[in-house]
């Protein structure tokens, strides 16, 4: 599908080789994690073999491929938009060897490669979602800080540097930006506790260490658009009264640090960041660290051992970091999305920001919807929204068109909620409310298929195995919660057990030190209060409703479909399936060892 | 501190305390006593055990009592049937990764989980599931670390790098198998390790224990006789543990005003001599190439007269007195005192100078 901006391009272009176009062409290749993964860096240099190879050399000489980052349907890279005197076509899936004839029929020939185009379902993908701080991100060069200024970046900071901080503190309080790791407190307040925080020097912080599985918008953040969250540290910096920042950055995102670091460059080469910031008389820079992988360390507390050089373990609160952050010293600490969110408040105003949301939720929140759903990757949505549309509008529905039967938000420490809430609006406290949490913003569908006691022993898993240690709720009190989940999931569950969950969780949550361990029992408890009847299943009558856990599945051979081939009975290595030729096979429930190797190997599916 | 003072109630008493104390501070001054486990005076507040977790009025989630400073008027609840729950549990967790073999433990009696069980009557039967199962490390002379004992409360990790600042020891490892230990788990030698023995006094469990005192007497069997250390000048104060008439080991004294407890390898672990054969029992007097036995009196007439000699010979000046600091101060006081009023000189010296 091409999208007309203007009339169509009247110009004919002759297919001479000794091309002169007199045609305006930009070529913007998607070059995230996912794009790159995807092979877009291959893409852009066939582009630029191909235009040589057929005599556009004009165009290989003003560099009229962009790289972009990432737009959100990491699902259809490469993404490659060819855009014609305004006209953008988009095509998905581009491998290298399709550029050429791109080249040949659409750049030269005018008449876009249709079948490569992409489809309805991504334009419906993007058009039901509220694009403010994604916009960019899939069409400015992340790499050039040009671009950024070229699209009124760095205006924000400027602005601010106008200002008195307790005015930029007001405008921040009036946007109602919460902020968007997780726990959703204001950040206007945020900033004022840490000016009014009478100790110096003080310190600003990006939390960039995004660790729940399956989140990936910070790092398509910083891949597409580093230089907002620069500017929006600029700005929180000049709100506190500080002149170190630091960015603490995981080290499993290389693009991204890479992006930042080329970014921090720029900056401090514009003298955006250094001594006396655009010719002022402020002094502002800031600085990376990389985190090693500990998932804890996106607690703000044990984040900022980290950056001491000390085991990243959380500490008990309070004194908060305002006060007492970065060593000792009054510390604000905000996450990427946060950070990237503040230069559009500050350039638009908080009027413009607040008028997205709803009442005590301001403004955008970028999810990574995965999981059973047809269209999955990044999307930003205002808040307040129902999880019906986020599903049906911008997921395109569950996967194969199954029924929906949960979507589990937050990552691990959030709750799994079931389908029957799906009215119910996507914001910090709504979520909180039905035992969930906003998280940094993690959207897994589920469809019948999946069995709620196997998720929450998923996320269960993932939480025991990234416990600091400190304090024993969470060290043991996790490990004990996995131990029962899984011997359910084995048949081995006990009368007892859900009420043991329950309780222990229970006071896991009360007593644990950190927001983690507080947390780390959600997708446990809300999947018993939602899905009770699924644990009882488990425990009580051995089986397992969605036929997942393994140790509890029945195979039973469906009379109907089997075609009497043997091919179960031969594969079998139990000998619980008995057969003859043009005899239906039959499985025997005492005997099978629910190994699976007939559901294999059976050609006609009948097999159940 | 500020010294301005804070009226708070615990449990019902109103008390007086100074702005910046924690909870629990505040309560031990009120006589309330409130569970730890992860707490030592001479340590940093941690809030790692959760065991000191308070009620406060106006705030949803318990607090610990060991981090938490006290504002004006706050009133604070130590027990309640929720906080007892939660605390039973957070024992019983404990149990469930613990060997639970107090009988033959070096630590029975002197043990604060084993107190805390006990009175809170978790048994570490709720929760089954993996234990620890290692070996006893006894790959030093003087400590015995037994890891399945282990509770993470940090005590001994941060007493090395807060007080003693050695550094041997820290965390290790993560969540359920994180654990204390050297680096790369390598044996404590001379090289990374002090030997102490700060960790083993603040050990709340058998984890850590004494080697050398290992077997030799319960704690409730043993006598404690405070004394004071004579290897060096500094006067550190100790407890020597006797049973019958023999020394098993040393225990800290925190409330020595010299040192609040610490003390360095050789008064923690340098006692063999106390009980050796080759201990010089009597003075020995030398005759020709021997050593002979001989009372005190015959020693001491002995000196004298040859100093007397010296000073009669060669003046008083030639004659100089020169004290060990493994002395105390009024043996090193006596000494200058013979040595100038006695002798009539002024050379009068200590090692500790040097």
């Amino acid at each position: 599908m091409v999208v007309k901006k203007k009339a169509a391009s009247k110009s004919k272009t002759s297919k001479t080789s000794t091309v002169k176009i007199d045609k305006d062409i930009i070529i913007r290749v998607c070059v995230g994690t996912g794009g790159l993964a995807a092979g877009s860096a291959e893409v852009i240099d066939a582009f630029y073999e191909e235009l040589a190879k057929t005599g556009l050399k004009a165009l290989v000489e003003k560099k009229c491929v962009n790289k972009t980052g990432c737009r959100g349907f990491c699902a259809k890279d490469v993404l490659v938009d060819v855009i014609i005197n305004g006209d953008i076509a988009t095509y998905q899936f581009i491998r290298p060897e399709m550029v050429s004839r791109i080249v040949d029929e659409h750049i030269k020939g005018d008449v876009p490669v249709r079948e490569w185009l992409v489809g309805p379902d991504y334009h419906s993908f993007h058009e039901r979602q509220t694009k403010i701080l994604l916009k960019q991100c899939g069409q400015i060069d992340p790499e050039n800080i040009e671009a950024y200024i070229e699209i009124g970046g760095y205006e924000g900071a400027k602005k601010a540097l106008a200002w008195e901080p307790v005015d930029i503190i007001e405008e921040i309080k009036t946007s109602g930006i919460r902020g968007r790791g997780g726990a959703g407190f204001l950040t206007g307040l945020k900033w004022e506790f840490c000016r009014l925080s009478k100790d110096d020097p003080k310190y600003i912080i990006c939390n960039a260490d995004e660790g729940d599985p399956g989140a990936f918008m910070d790092r398509a953040i910083i891949e597409g658009n580093p230089h907002s969250v620069i500017e929006g540290m600029i700005i929180g910096a000049l709100a506190i009264g500080c002149e170190n920042g630091y960015v603490y950055i995981r080290a499993e995102y290389p693009l991204a640090v890479e992006r930042l670091r080329m970014a921090l460059e720029q900056a401090r080469k514009k003298k955006f960041l250094g001594k006396n910031i655009f010719g002022s008389t402020f002094n502002f820079d800031i600085e990376i660290k990389l985190g090693a992988g500990a998932f804890v360390c996106g607690e703000s507390t044990a984040l900022m051992r980290s950056i001491e050089g000390k085991r990243g373990m959380p500490r008990p609160t309070p004194p908060r970091s305002v006060n007492k952050g970065l060593w000792n010293k009054p510390t604000a600490l905000n996450n990427v999305e946060t950070f990237a969110n503040i230069p559009m408040i500050m350039t638009n105003g908080a009027a413009w920001y607040a008028s997205f949301g709803n009442e005590k939720n301001k403004g955008t929140k970028v999810f990574a919807l995965t999981g059973k759903v047809k269209n999955t990757g990044l999307i930003e949505v205002p808040l307040g929204i129902s999880l019906k549309e986020i599903i049906y509008d911008i997921g395109g529905g569950v996967e194969k068109n199954r029924k929906l039967k949960a979507v589990q938000t937050g990552g691990p420490s959030g709750g799994c909620i079931p389908a029957s809430h799906i009215d119910m609006p996507v914001d910090f406290d709504s979520l909180t409310r039905i035992g969930s949490m906003m998280g940094s913003g993690g959207m897994v569908v589920l469809d019948d298929t999946t069995c709620m006691v196997d998720v929450a022993k998923f996320f269960l898993t993932f939480t025991e195995h990234e416990s600091c240690g400190k304090c024993p709720p969470c060290r043991i009190g996790t490990k004990r919660m996995l131990e029962i989940l899984t011997r359910i999931t084995e048949g081995k569950g006990k009368e007892g057990d859900m009420e043991l969950l329950v309780e222990l969780g229970i006071d896991i949550a009360h007593s644990s030190l950190c927001g983690l361990g507080q947390a780390a029992p959600n997708p446990v408890l809300s999947t018993i209060k939602y899905f009770y009847e699924e644990y009882d299943a488990h425990i009580r009558d051995g089986i397992c409703p969605a036929n997942v856990c393994k140790a509890l599945r029945q195979y039973v051979v469906s009379t109907d479909l089997c075609k009497m081939c043997g091919k179960c009975f031969r594969v079998c290595p139990a000998g619980a399936i008995s057969w003859e030729p043009k005899k239906k096979a039959a499985i025997d429930k005492l005997k099978c060892i629910k190994c699976g190797a007939c559901f294999e190997a059976c050609p006609f599916n009948s097999i159940v | 501190m500020s010294g301005e003072k804070l009226k708070i109630t615990i449990d019902g008493i109103d008390i007086l305390c100074e702005k910046g104390t924690t909870i629990l501070n505040a309560a031990r001054q009120a006589g309330v006593d409130i569970p730890t486990l992860c707490h030592d005076e001479r340590l940093e507040p941690y809030g790692g055990c959760r065991l000191c977790i308070v009620q406060i009025k106006g705030v949803n989630r318990p607090l610990p009592a060991c981090t938490t400073p006290v504002s004006s008027n706050m009133v604070v609840t130590t027990e309640n049937e929720a906080l007892t729950r939660m605390r039973k549990n957070v024992l019983e967790l404990l149990l469930s990764n613990h060997p639970n073999d107090c009988m033959r433990c070096e630590q029975t009696g002197n043990c604060t989980l084993q107190d805390l069980a006990y009175r809170y009557g978790a048994d570490g039967k709720i929760y089954e599931g993996e234990k620890w199962d290692l070996p006893i490390r006894e790959d030093n002379p003087f400590i015995t670390y037994e890891p399945n004992k282990c509770i993470l409360c940090g005590r001994c990790v941060r007493i090395c790098n807060e007080v003693v600042m050695a550094g041997t020891i820290d965390l290790v490892g993560r969540g359920f198998y994180a654990m204390p230990d050297t680096a790369f788990r390598k044996p404590r030698t001379l090289e990374n390790c002090e030997f102490c023995g700060q960790c083993v006094s603040t050990c709340p469990t058998g984890a850590l224990t004494d080697r050398k005192g290992r077997g030799k007497g319960r704690s409730y069997e043993l006598k404690k006789v405070k004394t004071t250390c004579s290897y060096c000048g500094t006067g550190c104060n100790f407890y020597l543990n006797v049973k019958g008439d023999k020394v098993v080991k040393v225990t800290s004294a925190y409330d020595s005003p010299v040192s609040q407890g610490s003390l360095c390898i050789k008064g923690r672990y340098g006692y063999d001599f106390i009980h050796s054969p080759e201990r010089i029992k009597t003075p020995l007097i030398r005759k020709g190439a021997e050593f002979v036995e001989a009372t005190w009196d015959e020693a001491l007439e002995l000196i004298a007269n040859k100093f007397k000699e010296l000073i009669e010979k060669h003046g008083p000046d030639k004659v100089g007195g020169f004290s060990s600091s493994r002395c105390t101060n009024e043996e090193n006081y006596l000494l200058a005192k013979w040595v100038r009023c006695a002798v009539g000189s002024n050379n009068v010296d200590n090692c500790a100078r040097v």
